[in-house]
C-alpha cells in the first residue's frame, strides 16, 4: 500500500451521475459501500435504488494503471410504503448498504430503508441452456407427436447478465427509523439499530429478531437521548458498539446478558467548559461510528470533529481531528438552516493509517494519523479531467484571505459530502456529493 | 423575529456574548441583546419542533436535540428569573370572556399581586424577599399595562421584554414565585440545574381543563395534567388526531427526568389558542 496521506497525490478517476445542476430528489445518494475485496462498489439513493459498480481489473501491471468502475447492476431495492396506522409515509430511501463476505459465486448485500432490511443476491449469468427437446425456441411446448428423439439441452455462452434477487425481507421489527446495520464476524447474524433499539437477526430467519439494546424510556416525555449508530466489532462476534446523540459510545458484550442495556464500557470525553454553548449537545451528537480494520480502535464523527478511540481507554479519545472548526462561530446560522443536524460519515483506509470524512462545499478531509498531517480536497466537475491531480483546498476562517483560499462565508452549505468510502486494499476512494459519485485514486499506485 | 422591548439600562455592549459563543459557568449578564438572542433561539427551536407535520415521520434524533436545546434555554431562563415573567406575561394575555376564568383573574392587578405572592415557598432570605417584592411590582405593572391594552394583541407580546428592563436587580434574582407546588424552595445557587424546576416550568403552558372554579389564589388555576395526552411519541410522530397545540404546549410534553419527589398537578395552565395566536404574531412580525 502507498504511504501516508500527505504523500499521496489524489487524482480524479471517474464521476458517476447526472451532470446537470438540477438535482432530482430520487438521485440523491444516501449511502456508499465497497465490498470486502473492493471489486464492487455499491451506492443507494433516495429513490430506493441500488447501483453496483464493478472494478475492471485490466492492465494492472502498467504504471499508469487506472482502475475503472463500471455499472454492474442496478435494481430497485425498496419502494415507498404507507403506514396506515400512523398515516405516515415510509420513505424508500436506502439508509445503509452492507456487503456480506463472499461465500460462493454470488454476492450478497443487505440494504435497508427506515423500516425494512432486505438481503439481496447478486449473481452472474453468462450461459444459457439451448436445445430443449420438448420446447420451441420461444418456450412453447412442441406437439408431443412431433418429437422423435431425446436431447439434453446444452449450455452455451451468452452476454453477461447480472441479476439481483431479494432473498430475505426482514420487516416489522422497528418502530423507529433504522440508522445502522452491521454484519457480524460470525457471518450468521447481523444487527439493525433504530433510534431507540438494536435488534439481532439471523441472516436465514426473517420472522424473528432479538432485541439486544432498548433505551426507550417508559415515559416518552423523558426521552433525551437516542441511538445514532451501531456496529459489530470486526473480529469479536460478541462485541458491538453504539453511539448516542449525547456524544457517548457504549460497548456491549453480548455474552454478559441477553439484553445489553448495561454497557461494558462507556466512552465519553468530558466537555470543555470554555466551549460550552446552547449548541454544545447538538454538535457533540455522534453521526457515525466505525471500528478500525484491526479492531483495536474505533472512530466517531460528531459535527465538528473526528475522534479516534482506543478501545481500552474510555475517558477520552486518543486522537481528535478538527474537520471544520471555522464553523464553530456559525453554529447559530447552521442551527437555523438545519445544517447542524447533518450526519457526516467517516471511514478508515485499509491499514488504518488514514481516516477520511466529508464537509461542506463538496470538500472532504483526510487525516493521516501517525504524521498528524491533513489535507482538504474538493470533489467538483471542474477538477474532473482524467488523472488530474487534486489540489489541496484551504478555508480562510477570518482575517485576510490568501489567494486560492475560500472564505467561510462563501462556502456552499447545500453541497455536502456525507458519504465516503475507502477501498479496503488500495488507495481508491469513493466520495458522494449530492447526486454524483466521484472516484479518486492515488497517483502512486 | 422577536418582540420589541425596552433596552436594559444595564446592557454592556462590549461584553455581550454571542449565543453560539462560549457561555462560561459564571453568571451571565442579562443584557438585552443576549436575552433577545436567547429568546429568538427559543422561538426558533419551538417552531422547528412544531413543523414536524410532514407526510413522513419526523427525524426523532433532530427532535430530541431541539427539545433538549429548548430545555437548556428554559433552565437558564428559569435561573435568570426571566422564565417566570414570560410565562406570566403569556398567561395574562388577553382572552375572550368565555375562556379561562383563571386567566381573567390574572389580568386583575390586585389578584395578580396576591397570586404572585401566594405560591411562594419559604423565602430564602431577606435580600431575596426584597427582590421578590420588586418583581411583583413590576409584574403587576405589566399586568396593568396589559389590561389597558387588552384589545390590542400586539401589545401583549410587546411587553414581554419590558419587565426585563424595569428592574436592575433582576439578573441576580432567584426564580422562586414560579414554584407552584408545595415543595421547598429550590436551592438559591444559580449554578444548580434544578431538574424539578425544569419540570415545573414545563408544565406551565398547558390547558387541560378549561373551567376551573373562580378563585383568586393562583394554586386554583393549576389543574392536573394527563401526561399521556401529550406523549412525546405522539407529538413527534405527527399524528393527525393530535389537536393543534400552541408552541409552548410542547414544553409540557418535553418534561425531562420526572423527579420522583415532584408533586404532580401543580403547574400553571394557559390557554392553548391564545399562545398559538401570540406565537403567530411573534413569528409573523
Amino acid at each position: 500500500m502507498a504511504g501516508p496521506g500527505a504523500d499521496m497525490q489524489w487524482c480524479f478517476s471517474q464521476v458517476k451521475g447526472a451532470i446537470d445542476d438540477d438535482v432530482a430528489e430520487a438521485d440523491i445518494i444516501s449511502t456508499v459501500e465497497f465490498n470486502h475485496t473492493g471489486e464492487l462498489l455499491a451506492t443507494g439513493d433516495k429513490g430506493g435504488r441500488v447501483v453496483i459498480f464493478q472494478q475492471e481489473i485490466e492492465n494492472k501491471n502498467l504504471p499508469q494503471f487506472r482502475s475503472e468502475y463500471n455499472v454492474y447492476s442496478t435494481f430497485q431495492s425498496h419502494e415507498p410504503e404507507f403506514d396506515y396506522l400512523k398515516s405516515l409515509e415510509i420513505e424508500e430511501k436506502i439508509n445503509k448498504i452492507r456487503w456480506l463476505p463472499q461465500k460462493n459465486a454470488a454476492q450478497f448485500l443487505l440494504s435497508t430503508n427506515d423500516k425494512t432490511i432486505k438481503l439481496w443476491k447478486i449473481s452472474e449469468r453468462d450461459k444459457r441452456p439451448e436445445g430443449y427437446n420438448l420446447k420451441e425456441e420461444d418456450g412453447r411446448y412442441k406437439d408431443p407427436n412431433s418429437i422423435t428423439a431425446l436431447r439434453v439441452p446444452v449450455l452455451i455462452p451468452m452476454d453477461l447478465m447480472v441479476e439481483a434477487s431479494p432473498r430475505r425481507v426482514f420487516s416489522n421489527a422497528h418502530t423507529y427509523h433504522i440508522n445502522s446495520i452491521s454484519v457480524n464476524s460470525d457471518n450468521e447474524t447481523y444487527l439493525s439499530a433504530d433510534d431507540l433499539r438494536i435488534n439481532l437477526w439471523n441472516l436465514e430467519i426473517t420472522d424473528r429478531s432479538f432485541n439486544i439494546v432498548d433505551i426507550k424510556p417508559t415515559n416518552m416525555e423523558e426521552l433525551t437521548e437516542v441511538i445514532t449508530a451501531a456496529e459489530f466489532h470486526p473480529l469479536h462476534c460478541n462485541t458491538l458498539v453504539y453511539s448516542s446523540s449525547k456524544g457517548t459510545i457504549r460497548l456491549c458484550d453480548m455474552r454478559e446478558s441477553a439484553l445489553c442495556d448495561k454497557h461494558s464500557k462507556l466512552f465519553e470525553e468530558p466537555e470543555d467548559p470554555s466551549n460550552r454553548s446552547f449548541f454544545s449537545e447538538i454538535i457533540s451528537s455522534i453521526s457515525d461510528v466505525k471500528f478500525s480494520h484491526n479492531g483495536r480502535y474505533m472512530m466517531t464523527r460528531d459535527y465538528l470533529s473526528v475522534k479516534v478511540w482506543d478501545l481500552n481507554m474510555e475517558n477520552r479519545p486518543v486522537e481528535t481531528y478538527q474537520v471544520h472548526e471555522y464553523l464553530r462561530s456559525k453554529l447559530c446560522s447552521l442551527y437555523e438552516n438545519d445544517c447542524i443536524f447533518d450526519k457526516f460519515e467517516c471511514c478508515w483506509n485499509g491499514n488504518d493509517s488514514v481516516v477520511m470524512t466529508g464537509s461542506y462545499n463538496n470538500f472532504f478531509r483526510m487525516f493521516e494519523r501517525s504524521q498528524r498531517r491533513d489535507v482538504t480536497l474538493e470533489a467538483s466537475r471542474e477538477n474532473s479531467k482524467p488523472l488530474q491531480v487534486l489540489k489541496p483546498r484551504k478555508v480562510c476562517a477570518g482575517g485576510k484571505r490568501k489567494k486560492d483560499e475560500i472564505s467561510v462565508d462563501s462556502l456552499d452549505f447545500n453541497k455536502k459530502i456525507l458519504h465516503t468510502a475507502w477501498h479496503p486494499q488500495e488507495n481508491i476512494i469513493a466520495v458522494a456529493t449530492t447526486n454524483n459519485l466521484y472516484i479518486f485514486q492515488d497517483k502512486v499506485n | 423575529m422577536f418582540a420589541k422591548g425596552t433596552k436594559r439600562k444595564f446592557s454592556d455592549p462590549g461584553e455581550e456574548p454571542a449565543l453560539g459563543a462560549e457561555l462560561g459557568p459564571v453568571v451571565r449578564p442579562l443584557s438585552s441583546t443576549y436575552s433577545l438572542q436567547r429568546q429568538s433561539l427559543l422561538d426558533m427551536s419551538l417552531i422547528k419542533l412544531q413543523l414536524c407535520h410532514m407526510l413522513v415521520e419526523p427525524n426523532l434524533c433532530r427532535s430530541v436535540l431541539i427539545a433538549n436545546t429548548v430545555r437548556q434555554i428554559q433552565e437558564e431562563m428559569t435561573q435568570d428569573g426571566t422564565w417566570q415573567i414570560m410565562t406570566q406575561a403569556l398567561a395574562a394575555a388577553q382572552c375572550p370572556a368565555d375562556r379561562l376564568v383563571a386567566t381573567e383573574v390574572l389580568c386583575r392587578p390586585s389578584e395578580a399581586l396576591a397570586a404572585a405572592q401566594s405560591p411562594k415557598p419559604l423565602p430564602a432570605g431577606p435580600e431575596e424577599e426584597e427582590e421578590e417584592e420588586e418583581e411583583e411590582v413590576v409584574v403587576a405593572a405589566a399586568m396593568e399595562e396589559d389590561v389597558d391594552s387588552e384589545a390590542n394583541p400586539l401589545s401583549s407580546s410587546s411587553f414581554l421584554p419590558a419587565p426585563f428592563g424595569a428592574e436592575p436587580g433582576w439578573e441576580d434574582e432567584e426564580d422562586d414565585s414560579e414554584d407552584e407546588d408545595s415543595e421547598e424552595c429550590p436551592s438559591d445557587a444559580e449554578d444548580v440545574p434544578d431538574s424539578r424546576r425544569g419540570d415545573q416550568v414545563f408544565g406551565t403552558f398547558e390547558i387541560k381543563h378549561p373551567a376551573p372554579p373562580p378563585d383568586p389564589a393562583l394554586e386554583e388555576l393549576f389543574s392536573d395534567v394527563d401526561p399521556s395526552y401529550y406523549d412525546l411519541d405522539t407529538v413527534l410522530t405527527g399524528m393527525q388526531s393530535t389537536p393543534k397545540m400552541g408552541p409552548y404546549d410542547l414544553l409540557d410534553s418535553l418534561s425531562p427526568h420526572a423527579a420522583p419527589a415532584l408533586s404532580t398537578g401543580t403547574s400553571c395552565r394557559s390557554d392553548l389558542n391564545e399562545l398559538d395566536h401570540i406565537m403567530e404574531i411573534i413569528v409573523g412580525s
